[in-house]
């Protein structure tokens, strides 16, 4: 007779064949089968967060920066509920997750039993799928299942719920076997008369442009490569969304920086002038598009990615290529190559006169800003950061705000998997914990969180679990005293009416820092910056930076709402300019 | 038009909107009409009317009909999103228009009244196969099975001859002629 095991056995068994090194978790009542289950598999590390939010981020990193799914163990319950906002945040960015999480056992379901609560029920919206364990016979097919759904196609967070009864019931264990009908759907749906006609565009375009998004990052580093090639291949400029960023060299020419509402002044304009828009791993997101109406109204749009519900869901396409990046990539440039269509050369002409435009909106200069000798501006900082460690093999992550956008600004990935930053759901507080998970598994590379003071004191908490296990991330706390963004949004918008967007305490970050058994430094002028980013990254210790920088300063170039990609509102530098001609015209 | 303060867009205009008729294959499981209902809820899809049982016991597969109301990108949307659940097979879509498409709905109708009204109405219900499940001398429950328009005609004709409950379901479809649905 094979051998039975318990419930809280197969799990661990089920996370061996899937070769998971890490899970991010915390004990309660309807989950200590299955920590009492931990000590039995010594390959299993688990890192103990200090809040559920906080395990689901740092899988996040984890999962971001290593391409393998994180794995998060929950209590019922409050646990449960903890980690929502985590899998919602992992679901818009397509971040794919495995979560466990306890139940009260089968037969209290239902009755409102102490931590009990409807996980499934609640996580169905923000997961890609999830299960109910209700036979222990179910536990082990159920476990695998969740690994392939989490893993292919689009990624994304999955959850299974076991009742405690079920962790100590027994069953037969089963290897994960090829389910055939998950594997359909994340098919290929391609052809070669896609590609042709793909390639047949890229021909006839002279003002086209590549725009890529994360996509790019989630179908593999061979993805990034291939990219590189097809965009040296066509001569084509490119520009990438926020996830997006690291799959094309940030240094490189033919690189726009960033689009949408706080992309460059070059890769909106030329988005909206393009006659040929090649969408590779993005989704038409509302900060990329502003208005549709008035959105790169004279292009053809070709859309390539593996979810079919992107496309067409916002902008209209003309040709949708249907599959994973990496292949549709590799079989245009190999089309590309047996046509012998060296697009770089034989349409140098054509596309010429496209790049003289884009120069020409390069030199706005849309990401200057007016730097202060006596101010720390929150621009300068990125600056100095990335200049100061560059040549390392950096891992950034960030928070949400205008901290984020000036990281995505002013920060150049050359490689992919080194951003982790919450785009769509938009998670303040994502980036401490996604910075522990992200040193979980590179623990000898530099991981920075660079964070805004409102940000981090909403998962501050997760600083002690980098003491714990000695992860030595760095929080980089560009400190306004405001929540920079609202703030932003209330002078432009609401006329200067701060409503409760500023903290009128704050913590000593310095104390809070040796408070926590870290290190804390702070840095209130341009003249010691340097001196104290070099500090912060040779000290082998979570690091708390307090960068004391500019409280007014607002994040441009932008968007405004309403508004398509050519009517951008620049910075303050060109507003001054503009006046400057104005009031000199009236004297003339 | 009035500057906007939001941070997104202002809605665009809309198509047209037509009914389809969108036919669902799924696991027979706990909570897959769950998942199908809070996806239409979720994204703010219609739901007209939702019919579902299991089809086939063997393999334990359940067809759901769902009723619904969108523009062409809209419905093109819901069948996107719906091909995605993990328990879903396969997704069919008709519009009501379509005339490959048999659709029917049933209604239970409960009229209590004297012989001559009860007469009265079984007469307007003529042309709707209706059926007699039970009769007492001053009520009867007939069986129709027509379109939803039908239905309610019928249900105003009988409202003044006695119809006190009315019963029904949502559409179900089937395609006419030897070719199936694949």
């Amino acid at each position: 007779m094979p051998k039975l095991y318990s419930g809280a056995e197969i799990v661990f068994k089920c996370l061996e064949d899937q070769n998971v090194e890490h899970i991010f978790g915390y004990p309660g009542g309807a989950v200590l089968p299955i920590y009492d289950e931990l000590k039995n598999h010594p390959s299993i590390k688990h890192i103990l967060v200090r809040h559920e939010q906080g395990a689901g981020h740092a899988a996040e990193g984890y999962a971001r920066s290593t391409g393998k799914p994180g794995v998060v163990l929950v209590t019922s319950g409050p646990g449960a509920t903890n980690v929502v906002t985590a899998l919602t945040d992992a679901y818009m960015d397509s971040v794919p997750l495995v979560c466990i999480s306890g139940q009260v056992p089968s037969h209290l379901i239902g009755t409102d039993a102490f931590q009990e609560c409807d996980t499934t029920g609640i996580t169905r919206p923000c997961t890609k799928h999830n299960w109910l364990v209700k036979d222990i016979k179910d536990l082990p097919r159920i476990m695998h299942e969740a690994f392939e759904v989490a893993t292919t196609g689009r990624p994304g967070p999955v959850l299974v719920d076991i009742p405690k009864d079920i962790q100590f019931a027994k069953a037969k264990y089963f290897n994960p076997k090829k389910e055939k009908k998950l594997k359909q759907k994340s098919l290929n749906r391609f052809n070669q008369k896609d590609i042709d006609q793909l390639v047949d565009l890229m021909k006839k375009a002279s003002k086209p442009i590549f725009y890529t998004g994360g996509g790019v990052i989630n179908s593999g580093p061979k993805a990034s490569e291939l990219l590189r090639e097809l965009v040296s291949l066509t001569g084509f400029p490119i520009t990438s969304t926020l996830q997006g960023l690291g799959a094309y060299p940030g240094d490189d020419d033919q690189f726009m920086g960033m689009l949408g509402m706080h992309g460059t002044y070059e890769a909106n304009n030329a988005m909206h002038d393009c006659d040929l828009l090649i969408n590779i791993g993005a989704r038409f997101d509302d900060r990329i598009t502003g208005k549709i109406d008035e959105f790169s109204p004279k292009s053809k749009k070709i859309h390539i990615d593996i979810d079919p519900s992107s496309i067409n869901k916002i902008v209209k396409v003309d040709l949708s290529i249907v599959g994973d990046v990496s292949d549709v990539i590799n079989a245009t440039i190999k089309t590309l190559k047996k046509k012998n269509l060296n697009l770089e050369k034989s349409n140098k002409q054509k596309i010429s006169k496209w790049w003289q435009q884009i120069q020409k909106w390069r030199t706005k200069q849309s990401l200057n800003f007016i730097n202060s000798d006596k101010i720390i501006k929150p621009q300068h900082a990125v600056q100095r950061l990335y200049e100061l460690t560059k040549n390392k093999d950096t891992y950034i992550t960030t928070e949400v705000g205008q901290h984020q956008m000036w990281a995505a600004q002013h920060y150049k990935f050359n490689k992919p998997n080194r951003w982790m930053t919450s785009g769509g759901l938009g998670t303040m507080g994502y980036g401490l914990p996604a910075a522990v998970g992200v040193q979980v598994a590179h623990p000898k590379k530099l991981v920075i969180d660079i964070a805004g003071e409102a940000s981090i004191l909403m998962t501050m908490q997760e600083i002690s679990t980098a003491v714990q296990y000695n992860l030595p991330i760095k929080i980089f706390i560009l400190n306004n005293q405001y929540m920079g963004m609202v703030r932003q949004w209330q002078e432009l918008l609401h006329e200067k009416n701060y409503s409760e967007s500023y903290s009128e305490a704050l913590p000593d970050f310095v104390k809070l820092a040796e408070a926590y058994g870290c290190v804390g430094i702070r840095a209130k002028s341009p003249g010691e910056l340097d001196e104290k980013i070099e500090e912060m990254i040779n000290i082998d210790k979570p690091v708390i930076f307090d960068c004391h920088v500019d409280q007014d300063e607002n994040c441009y170039p932008m968007i405004p709402s309403g508004k398509p990609h050519n009517q951008m509102l620049l910075g303050p530098k060109d507003q001054n300019e503009n006046k400057i001609t104005g009031k000199g015209k009236t004297l003339v | 038009m009035v500057k906007s303060k939001s941070a997104y867009s202002i809605p665009t205009k809309l198509g047209k909107i037509d009914t389809h008729i969108i036919v669902v294959w799924v696991d027979n499981e706990a909570s897959v009409l769950s998942r199908v209902v809070g996806l239409f809820s979720g994204r703010g899809y219609n739901i007209e009317s939702l019919a579902v049982a299991e089809i086939d016991v063997k393999k334990k597969l359940s067809r759901i009909t769902i009723v619904t109301t969108g523009t062409p990108q809209v419905i093109e949307q819901i069948i996107l999103q719906l091909k995605k659940l993990v328990p879903v097979h396969k997704v069919g879509n008709f519009k009501r228009e379509d005339k490959k498409v048999i659709f029917k709905e049933m209604a239970l109708l409960k009229i209590v009244t004297n012989s001559s009204k009860i007469k009265k109405a079984l007469n307007a219900c003529k042309k709707y196969n209706p059926a007699i499940l039970d009769q007492t001398n001053k009520s009867v429950v007939i069986q129709i099975t027509a379109l939803k328009k039908e239905i309610d005609n019928v249900i105003k004709i009988l409202k003044p001859l006695g119809l006190v409950s009315a019963s029904r379901t949502g559409a179900v479809a089937m395609t006419r002629g030897a070719e199936i649905f694949n």
